[in-house]
This record gives structure tokens, C-alpha cells and sequence, in this order.
């Protein structure tokens, strides 16, 4: 059912769209894709690379659709970023989490800003390094905090990436290696609230994405997402997925994957597809 | 999970696959189509620069011929072809021009938009950009590049 805030992430996806573009020098595909959390990234992971096709000294911004869609679940994310001077990143992503069972709906807000603080994703010897955070706000934590036993209906991820484009790197294709460290109190990325009874209870976990462009256009890849496990009354498993990315031009980037994402409460071995389209100024 | 490892094994593979076997003693410069083939790479890439607003006030005081035969000599050097570039270095080239990433992003993204209409492989254009992308800190800092050079 699109509400008010999905209309208006479509809004600007044709927007987007009709508009003139403000800056695009960046080469193709080095703005990563959409995730699930509005950050660029791979899909299920943030990459230390900035959203939209904004160089230094210009602006990007992008605006995606995804859809995550496993045997009890589906997850809706409408999200929209801005980048600036290929050094920091703003992004709003909505999310809606549908538990069929239940025929029950959990929605979410992710507010998150992400800057560049060393290297670069292809030239010199450092990776791209940057520093991020995700405010995430649950809008019906009842679920969460009543039945589940989570301490709290938002929270704050931390994290640091760093993402290296190899060239000609691996049967002279180019190799993209990401890893994320993020320190967080989250309970499936927040779905499922914050913390548990003993309290905030952060904790550290760790990202990688690993992946291949056949060309220009086309790349193929993998993505893991280490996740707390500290409610005590359900599981929660780390999330993988294997996808594969196609960039035709500057303006349109979509992503397929086949997502493994373990237990999600009461319902084990979840898994499906996940489809994400971003359009980009 | 087992079948997820099985796709991205598959995919791997298909990656591996796709890949064109190439001879060892086939050089770079070969595979770029040798001197013809380099000089239309240049020339594509001389009419992207042409339409490329965030380049193309540059080359307002360019000899443009000689531009182009020094890249070629360039590019077939680079490539361990049969040359000897005998321009100046690229911090000489690039002194004074305030260049950044947005300029060097620019040329990359006409560069490989060159080598595709040129006909050129992906893998032969990837090898070209890994060997041209360490030239980035030179091109960007070269008023440093020149300094040290003087000490």
C-alpha cells in the first residue's frame, strides 16, 4: 500500500529522471547501489563509496526502489540520497516490513549521513575509507518491545567501511572488496527494535561484499552481513546474499540477488529475491 | 546455503570462462590493435574531449596534433609496444592546470567510452587503465611532483 513518503521517493525517482544533470563525473558504477538501508552499497551492506554521480566539486543525488521478498516476509525500502563533492552523503530510507503470517505491517525510518575520510575507491594505494551513521526509528515497535522484550524503538548504528576497486584485478576483470565494522544495538536492522531487557547491549559486527565486473556494465557478487543475536525470546541470523548488478548508463543501476537471511523471529530459514532499482541525477 | 554457494561458484566460473584465453607472449599494445588500433582509441578520445564540458577548456591553447602524437607514443609505450614516449612527464604536462578528481573521472569515463567504440576487449581496456589510473597522484599533485623533482 504506498503512502505518502513512497509517493513522494517516486516523485523524485521521475524527477530525477526529467531533471538536468548537476554534476556526473564519476566513473560508471563507482557510485555503488541502493541498499536497504538508503546508504549506497552493495544491497544489504554500506560501502565506503559516496551515493550518486557527484565528483569533487559536485552534487549527486539518487533516488531506489527495493524489495527483499523471502517465505514469511517482504521488505519494502523506499529510499532517496544526496552526495556532495564525492565526500559526504545524506539518505532517507523508509522501510516497510510485512510479516505475512501476521498479516502484520513494521515500518521504519533510517536517517543516515556518511563521509569520506581517507583514501579512494580507485586511485592510490588506500581504500576508501568512511565513517557513517544510521539514526533508525521504529514506527510500530509494539512487537518489538511488548512481545519480544527489546529495550527501545530507535537506535543509532556506527560504522566504518572501506571499499577498494582493484583493476584488473582477477581474470582481468576489476574486483571490488568492501568491509563494514558497525557497532549497534539493533534487532534485525531495528524491524525487530533495539537492544533487550538487559538494556542498550551494543555490539560490534562485521560487512564484507566481494565483487567482479565482467564489464563496464555487468557485475556479479556476494554480500555478508554479520548481526547480533540478543533477544532472548527469538534467533537472528547473519544475512548473505549472491547478486548480480547492471549499471547501462549513468541514470539507472538495478540489482538482483538471492538473499539467504536465516531466522527472522518466530520463522527460520528464510529466503528469496531482492530487486532494487535507483535512478541517479 | 548450500545453494548459495553453489550460484556464486557458478557465476565465478562462468566469469572465468568468459574470460578470452590470451597467448603469454601477446603483448598489451597487440591486443589494443597495435599502432592502428591505438590511434583510433586517441581519436575517439579526442572527439569525447570535444564534447566534454568539464574538459574541453583545457585544450583552448593545445597544438592538438602534437597532443595526439604524443599520447599515442604514450599509450603505445604503456603498453609495451614498440615506442619511446618522448614528451614531457605528466607532472610537467599538468602543472598549474588545477586538475582534481572530477577532471581526471571525466577523461577515465572517455577514455574506456574511446576503447569500447575503438573495438577494444574488456579485459585488454581494464589492463590499460590499471597501468594509466597510477599516474592519478602525479596528474593531480603536480606541482608537488615537480618541487621534489627539483630537490
Amino acid at each position: 500500500m504506498p503512502d505518502r513518503k513512497t509517493r513522494l521517493v517516486t516523485l523524485m525517482l521521475t524527477g530525477l529522471l526529467a531533471g538536468p544533470a548537476f554534476g556526473a563525473s564519476k566513473i560508471l558504477a563507482t557510485s555503488g547501489a541502493g541498499s536497504i538501508e538508503g546508504a549506497a552499497g552493495g544491497g544489504l551492506v554500506p560501502w565506503a563509496v559516496i551515493g550518486g554521480y557527484g565528483s569533487d566539486g559536485e552534487w549527486g543525488a539518487a533516488a531506489s526502489l527495493g524489495r527483499v521478498d523471502v517465505d514469511d516476509f517482504r521488505l519494502g525500502t523506499a529510499s532517496v540520497l544526496a552526495g556532495v563533492h564525492d565526500r559526504l552523503e545524506v539518505s532517507f530510507a523508509q522501510q516497510t516490513l510485512q510479516v505475512e503470517p501476521l498479516d502484520a505491517v513494521i515500518e521504519q525510518h533510517v536517517y543516515g549521513v556518511k563521509t569520506r575520510v581517507a583514501g579512494h575507491l580507485i586511485y592510490g594505494r588506500l581504500p576508501q575509507l568512511s565513517f557513517g551513521l544510521q539514526h533508525k526509528v521504529n514506527q510500530n515497535p509494539a512487537i518489538a518491545t511488548d512481545v519480544l522484550g527489546a529495550n527501545s524503538a530507535s537506535g543509532t548504528d556506527t560504522y566504518i567501511a572501506a571499499s577498494k576497486l582493484y583493476l584488473h584485478a582477477l581474470f582481468e576483470r576489476d574486483l571490488l572488496l568492501n568491509g563494514t565494522l558497525r557497532y549497534t544495538d539493533a534487532n534485525q536492522t531495528g524491524l525487530l527494535g533495539f537492544g533487550n531487557s538487559g538494556g542498550e547491549d551494543p555490539q560490534l559486527v562485521g560487512e564484507a561484499s566481494v565483487g567482479l565486473f565482467l564489464n563496464p556494465n555487468w557485475a556479479i557478487g556476494a554480500e555478508y552481513r554479520q548481526k547480533p543475536d540478543r533477544l532472548d525470546a527469538v534467533d537472528e541470523d547473519a544475512w548473505r546474499d549472491v547478486f548480480v548488478a547492471w549499471f547501462p548508463n549513468k541514470r539507472v543501476s538495478v540489482v538482483g540477488a538471492y538473499a539467504d537471511l536465516g531466522s527472522i523471529a518466530l520463522w527460520d530459514d528464510q529466503q528469496g529475491w531482492y530487486l532494487s532499482v535507483q535512478i541517479t541525477n | 546455503m548450500t545453494r548459495l554457494i553453489t550460484i556464486l561458484i557458478a557465476t565465478t566460473l562462468l566469469a572465468a570462462c568468459s574470460t578470452q584465453p590470451t597467448e603469454p607472449d601477446t603483448t598489451l599494445y597487440n591486443r589494443l590493435g597495435g599502432q592502428a588500433g591505438i590511434t583510433t582509441i586517441v581519436d575517439n578520445l579526442l572527439f569525447e574531449i570535444g564534447g566534454n564540458e568539464t574538459l574541453i577548456g583545457f585544450f583552448a591553447d593545445t597544438d592538438i596534433d602534437r597532443f595526439r602524437e604524443k599520447l599515442i607514443e604514450q599509450l603505445c609505450e604503456v603498453s609495451d609496444g614498440p615506442c619511446e614516449y618522448t614528451g614531457d612527464s605528466m607532472a610537467q604536462v599538468h602543472a598549474d592546470m588545477d586538475i582534481d578528481n572530477r577532471h581526471f573521472d571525466a577523461l577515465v569515463t572517455d577514455l574506456i567510452t574511446a576503447m569500447t567504440e575503438a573495438g577494444v576487449p574488456t579485459g585488454a581496456q581494464n589492463d590499460l587503465l590499471a597501468r594509466l589510473v597510477p599516474m592519478h597522484d602525479e596528474v593531480i599533485h603536480a606541482e608537488e611532483h615537480l618541487n621534489g623533482d627539483e630537490r
